[in-house]
């Protein structure tokens, strides 16, 4: 049996007076892929934030592949991480935004080298095969040198994961990476997902509302309430069997709202 | 009957004085806008504070008497400037400070998702403001240096004051030994108004140049 990747024990966080995350912990092992579902506000997306380090904690440890994210020894004690560590641990996760984030103002291929040339020292002849190589997995090779506003959403979320994909995480997030698009983009993005979850075995956090794809995509699915994990399972379990009144009480929203379980 | 070559060539002479001015005062701007408004968003409380007192205080006091000071009450100091380098300091600093605040509005207009961005693909501090956030805010800063730049060509006017032959102090002059008041003012009305209109031209220029393949587009 190995070790988590990930593990969460008893995170707190606050903004203010308003608890978002109360003494939460769970784990992820290795190669996982994991959907984080839930009513809004509940707390998955701040999961992935804390875990990109966007978002500092309140309270509690976190380990990422058996290294503390926000603490670093020193002397023997455990001392808050500081710029140069959060850098080191940063190379293990990659993630993926609900709005894309793509820098407007370079290429599709400048966008997917620049970090591995910044952070790796790559030379550009090598990153940019690499990139050629992840825009032809997404299908947005003939796009290279286009600039992302004259792309479509789903187009841009593509060359948005090509793009984390580039530094080689060990660990993917995606976060509500459907959400901004027109109905019709959707399915695009979702197929780059699931070749990426049957050909890699990258450990993948995926916060969602389609709950089709929650079900088809991950081993384990969690449900999210109040800043705490109501129930977790196999997605088969979770979707047809749920056991909390919590979570029946949000599927049967999510299905009343038209979407396909 | 005047001879009006002679002294429209000394105007002439001033008015390369004035572009002078104007160029240095504004390649001085630049460098104090950037280090000043970048430092106000600096994570060292003490970089902040410096960057805050020089914007407030030079946006605060005059030009007039940041001049005088500059060459007259500086070699008190022991740090005695020709008339030239007084008008190029006097004017920087001052332009300078207004344009902290557009370096400063620009870069904080470069949204929160970048940022987070930058941070997620492991980009340092640095690399993220050298590479995708000042690139994306220079070009909001375009149109208001141009404002600068031009408020800056009319204020090299109050360089007369400590002697510098510019265009103004030489119109005076013409003024003074012709008696006539039109031609020379006339004159120098023109050439600041044409030179204004060429820094608005380079400025519409820049700003096409530096707003390629952006188009407000969200992305």
């Amino acid at each position: 049996m190995s070790e988590p990747i990930i593990r969460i024990d008893n995170i707190v966080k606050k903004y203010g007076p308003l608890t978002v995350l109360d003494k939460l912990s769970m784990e992820v092992m290795p190669g996982e892929k994991l959907a984080l579902i839930g009513p809004s506000g509940s707390g998955k997306t701040t999961i992935l934030r804390i875990l990109m380090t966007l978002e500092r904690i309140s309270d509690g440890f976190i380990e990422v592949d058996g290294e503390h994210l926000y603490h670093m020894k020193k002397d023997r004690q455990l001392v808050p991480a500081d710029e140069r560590h959060l850098h080191l641990m940063r190379e293990k996760i990659g993630m993926v935004f609900q709005h894309f984030n793509l820098f407007p103002h370079k290429c599709v291929l400048d966008n997917v080298t620049l970090a591995p040339m910044l952070t790796k020292g790559m030379a550009r002849a090598a990153a940019e095969k690499r990139a050629m190589e992840l825009l032809d997995m997404v299908g947005m090779a003939d796009k290279a040198k286009s600039m992302p506003a004259q792309l479509s959403g789903g187009q841009k979320q593509r060359v948005a994961i090509a793009r984390a994909l580039a530094l080689s995480p060990k660990i993917m997030l995606f976060d509500e990476v459907t959400s901004a698009l027109d109905p019709e983009l959707v399915e695009e993005v979702l197929n780059v997902m699931r070749r990426l979850a049957d050909e890699t075995d990258m450990t993948m956090l995926l916060v969602t509302h389609e709950m089709g794809f929650a079900h088809d995509f991950a081993d384990r699915v969690l449900f999210f309430d109040r800043g705490k994990i109501v129930e977790e399972g196999k997605p088969g379990d979770i979707f047809r069997h749920p056991k909390q009144e919590r979570t029946q009480a949000f599927l049967r929203k999510i299905i009343a709202a038209g979407h396909r379980v | 009957m005047i001879d009006w070559s002679g002294y429209i060539g000394l105007i002439l002479q001033g008015a390369w004085v004035t572009v002078e001015l104007t160029l240095m005062g504004s390649a001085l701007a630049l460098v104090v806008a950037f280090a000043a408004g970048l430092g106000r968003l600096s994570r060292f409380m003490a970089v902040r504070s410096l960057a805050t007192t020089y914007i407030e205080f030079f946006r605060g006091t005059s030009i007039f008497v940041q001049l005088f000071w500059a060459y007259f009450v500086l070699p008190f100091a022991g740090i005695t400037l020709t008339p030239l380098q007084a008008g190029v300091l006097a004017l920087g600093l001052n332009v300078g400070a207004y344009g902290a605040e557009v370096v400063r509005g620009a870069v904080k207009a470069i949204g929160r998702e970048q940022r987070e961005a930058c941070i997620a693909l492991n980009l340092t501090r640095y690399q993220a403001m050298r590479h995708i956030i000042l690139p994306q805010a220079l070009p909001l800063m375009l149109p208001t240096f141009g404002n600068n730049a031009i408020e800056l060509l009319k204020g090299t006017a109050v360089v007369s004051l400590i002697s510098l032959t510019d265009m103004t102090f030489q119109a005076q002059v013409v003024r003074a030994q012709t008696g006539s008041t039109l031609i020379p003012f006339a004159t120098i009305l023109v050439l600041y108004f044409v030179m204004a209109w060429v820094i608005s031209l380079g400025m519409r220029w820049l700003e096409r140049r530096a707003g390629r393949g952006l188009d407000g587009v969200r992305v």
